[in-house]
């Protein structure tokens, strides 16, 4: 192989005394996509942030780019120095022109003025070489995210990085979008780019990988080559043991089944969901599939009255009820996980302890307002040991938590109601693999203890994994319904075919 | 590799030393947010106390600051509640002007003298509950709401009193206003209004912190979003925090009307939104809402007071003393921001 364009030697990072990198070495050729694995704090983002520059490392290590020591310093360093990150939030301004984002710093003049033509030609050609569907002209603001992540990559090429970084740049992208990803991504690489692919998911790191490089713990546990990628090999590094059977889906369904829990006739919106009806019954785990934008979260939000319905009608446990608000959803023992927990879920500033209890503080309450501190105490401790969350005390501010404990301490919250039916959307992005693995057999035993659970997931392997029978919706319609069976196992491409509508063509 | 051990152990060493500059510089941080402007409202009280040759320390003179910081403490706590939630309220001069006005008239009238005190509660409350149903109901932002209560309710006020003074020498529980209670008889005394308002600060930590909605209000202010989702009755919140600061600005009117006898329609409490806010803000509740104390709240309106107490001591101008306030206010928000950076850790 040719010279390395990126060496990392010994690099550590610490912080308030904790080390949060310990003495990596990490070294990068140009043509090559490298995905960087870890669990979330294993030192992925600390990585990522010394080489933008956001983050100074400790003294001791060394950092090449192209042969050459290099410092990277200031918010600019990175860029600098020829590495560009796209990050999972992307950080464009949506106010502004394609182009003028893509100059954003460097905005081009002429006598003191915007020169907005000169802008928009100097962006064509790269646009193009993306093959963007778009104009130089166009707001932001008015692109989808799989467009305005291009502009990111534009943004990349522009300043010519010569090594790119991208965090999980699949997470808000449909199915579609992620492939047209990954065709350029596989293009740049061709141009000779280096690419840093940070991911949770196994697909992609097959799909696109040359080489991959596990973290844990702030250390670098190894790197395997193209042809020793295998799913078992990458989770055992990440979580440093054995993680055998990754879905749990110990329940039976068939024994538990006897009535249905929640019913929802017709329930409609009347922009993104156009008359659905379900049913899951107790002990059940239902999966809720389909693209983004088929109106998944739309038909929850329905059902637990957080978004005003124009029809339908709801049945709890075969008793017609009416909910018009989340609380009434909590009152009667339906719960809601949200796909959103820091915008729409927790508290961040508010201690675990407050998050957890926050459902049930006015049950337990003395004399209907004075909070019983005792018993909201014995239950967040409960909490933390039963769903193994990871903090230094119960009163520490959940904002401070991990993606992952962040996830069990919502949950927690809703598990306090003991719900009837539990709605989870998205109950595992963002959570790294032995808390994915852990939630899935909290999901299992619930379903055990007779809960209905309903799981709206992006994640085919994960709905297949710990699914009974899954429902696909597709653009605000119940598509169809695919079921497990003793013959036929849950397959992907049902539930794509299903979801993209290309059922009729195969038959 | 003959020199790698020692390269480690420098760099070993190297490390502890920025951590443990890492870690004292965390303490000092957690310190100050803990703390808040307490070191500062102490230092105040020194600074004044060397300037003035030691006439701050005084019985008589600390007897005076509690007072005059008495009725801007018991407005500041209403506004923390209003804060907390994210929101403001820009309207408690003008609703402790209508509430004194209102109290003093039905303290005129023979036979209902005496209810006058809950007259000018209940008038605040009223005022604060339709800022709140507005803001709640109509989705309005409250700084609009309450800009334009501000303006709105100064006119009623100077309406009740037909845009004169009214007095009223013989009002009932004037005690409150001028009197004291006596701790120690011949020793220590402690004005009614600071009574009142330490009364009005305990209540107040009472609700925030051991109660359900209490919780809630944290809560609505953390992210209204997420408490929408948890089945929060926001609405009920809202109404509740703008009610309560309407309710305070109305005893605030009381305690006014009962130090002075009297009450104008048209100067009474002008501006006084702005010393609540600032003591709020000095007190280290985050203007964006969710983060904050009650007890950071009494701090500030003590450094208020104690400021402009000491500024008079010492012989600083009035127009002097404005500029000097104004940059407290100021001073106050990049502390504001400071702690919110420190505590940005998602």
């Amino acid at each position: 192989m040719n010279d390395p364009i990126l060496e990392m030697r010994g690099v550590s990072k610490s912080f308030f005394g904790i080390k949060a990198l310990r003495t990596v070495d990490l070294t990068v050729y140009a043509g090559e996509i490298h995905a960087l694995m870890g669990e979330n704090g294993a030192g992925k983002s600390t990585l990522m942030k010394i080489l933008s520059g956001a983050y100074r490392p400790d003294p001791g290590g060394e950092i090449r780019i192209e042969g050459k020591p290099a410092r990277i310093e200031g918010p600019l360093g990175g860029r600098a120095a020829g590495i560009s990150i796209i990050y999972q939030e992307l950080s464009l301004a949506p106010n502004l022109s394609v182009a003028e984002n893509i100059y954003l710093g460097r905005e081009l003049s002429r006598s003191g003025l915007l020169a907005r033509g000169a802008m928009r030609e100097g962006v064509g050609p790269i646009l193009e070489r993306l093959g963007a569907d778009f104009l130089p002209s166009t707001l932001v603001a008015h692109l989808s995210m799989g467009q305005r992540q291009l502009v990111e990559i534009a943004r990349a090429l522009h300043a010519r990085s010569k090594i790119l970084i991208m965090d999980e740049p699949t997470t808000a992208l449909s199915a579609g979008e992620s492939d047209r990803l990954f065709a350029l991504i596989r293009q740049l690489r061709a141009e000779g780019l280096a690419i840093i692919y940070i991911s949770h998911r196994m697909d992609e790191v097959y799909a696109l990988g040359d080489r991959v490089t596990v973290l844990r713990d702030g250390r670098l546990v190894g790197s395997l080559d193209k042809q020793d990628i295998r799913a078992d090999a990458i989770v055992r590094m990440m979580v440093g043991r054995d993680v055998s059977s990754f879905y749990k889906k110990d329940h039976d369904p068939e024994a538990g089944k006897g009535h249905p829990v929640l019913s929802a006739f017709d329930m409609a919106d009347g922009l993104r969901v156009k008359g659905c009806s379900l049913t899951v019954h107790a002990g059940e785990v239902v999966g809720l599939a389909g693209l983004i934008g088929a109106g998944r979260t739309e038909l929850a939000h329905l059902i637990i009255g957080a978004a005003p319905r124009i029809s339908g009608r709801l049945e709890l446990e075969g008793q017609p009820i009416d909910i018009r608000t989340p609380g009434e959803a909590l009152e009667a023992g339906i719960a809601y996980l949200t796909e959103d927990r820091k915008a729409l879920g927790l508290f961040l500033d508010m201690s675990c302890l407050d998050n957890i209890n926050l459902a049930v503080l006015g049950r337990d309450a003395k004399f209907g307002c004075f909070l019983d501190r005792d018993k909201a105490r014995e239950r967040a401790d409960r909490a933390f040991t039963g769903l193994s969350i990871r903090a230094a005390n119960v009163g520490v501010p959940a904002g401070g938590l991990s993606g992952g404990n962040q996830q069990k301490v919502l949950l927690s919250r809703l598990l306090a109601i003991a719900p009837k039916v539990l709605i989870l959307d998205e109950p595992t992005r963002g959570v790294d693999v032995g808390a994915k693995s852990e939630i899935y057999s909290i999901i299992d035993n619930l379903a055990k203890a007779g809960t209905a659970i309903l799981v709206i997931s992006s994640d085919l392997p994960e709905i297949i994994g710990i699914c009974d029978r899954v429902i696909v919706m597709r653009s605000g319609h119940v598509a169809g319904e695919v079921r497990r069976t003793e013959t036929a196992p849950l397959t992907q491409e049902d539930i794509m075919a299903l979801a993209t509508g290309t059922e009729h063509l195969d038959a | 590799m003959p020199d790698n051990g020692s390269t480690q152990a420098k760099a070993a060493t190297a490390n502890g030393l920025a951590a443990a500059q890492e870690t004292k510089r965390q303490r000092i941080r957690l310190l100050i947010r803990a703390a808040g402007m307490l070191p500062v409202l102490l230092l105040l009280c020194a600074g004044f106390h060397y300037l003035s040759d030691g006439r701050f320390f005084t019985g008589q003179n600390l007897g005076i600051v509690l007072q005059q910081a008495a009725v801007n403490t018991v407005l500041a706590a209403g506004m923390t509640f209003v804060i907390l939630t994210g929101g403001i309220d820009l309207s408690v001069g003008s609703i402790l002007a209508a509430s004194a006005m209102a109290g003093l008239t039905i303290s005129k009238l023979p036979e209902l003298d005496a209810l006058w005190l809950p007259v000018a509660v209940l008038t605040g409350l009223g005022f604060g509950v339709i800022n709140g149903a507005l803001i709640a109901l109509l989705r309005l932002p409250p700084f609009i709401v309450t800009l334009g209560s501000l303006t709105a309710v100064r006119g009623l006020a100077r309406l009740l009193g037909a845009d004169t003074t009214v007095f009223n020498p013989s009002i009932p529980y004037a005690f409150i206003g001028n009197g004291s209670l006596t701790l120690v008889p011949g020793v220590a005394s402690i004005p009614w209004l600071s009574v009142i308002a330490l009364l009005v600060i305990l209540v107040s930590w009472l609700v925030l912190r051991r109660t359900v909605l209490g919780v809630h209000i944290y809560a609505v202010g953390g992210n209204e979003s997420a408490a929408r989702l948890a089945g929060i009755k926001v609405w009920a919140v809202v109404i509740f925090v703008y009610g309560v600061s309407g309710l305070l600005a109305g005893l605030g009117g009381a305690m006014q009307a009962a130090r002075l006898y009297a009450a104008n329609g048209l100067q009474l409490g002008q501006s006084y939104e702005l010393d609540a806010i600032t003591a709020v803000i000095l007190g280290g509740t985050s203007f964006v809402g969710g983060i904050g104390s009650i007890w950071g709240t009494l701090v500030g309106a003590l450094i208020i007071a104690v400021l402009s107490n000491g500024l008079i001591l010492t012989g600083v101008s009035d127009i002097w003393q404005y500029v000097i306030k104004g940059l407290v206010i100021i001073g106050a928000v990049a502390l504001d921001r400071y702690r919110l950076q420190g505590s940005a850790r998602t």
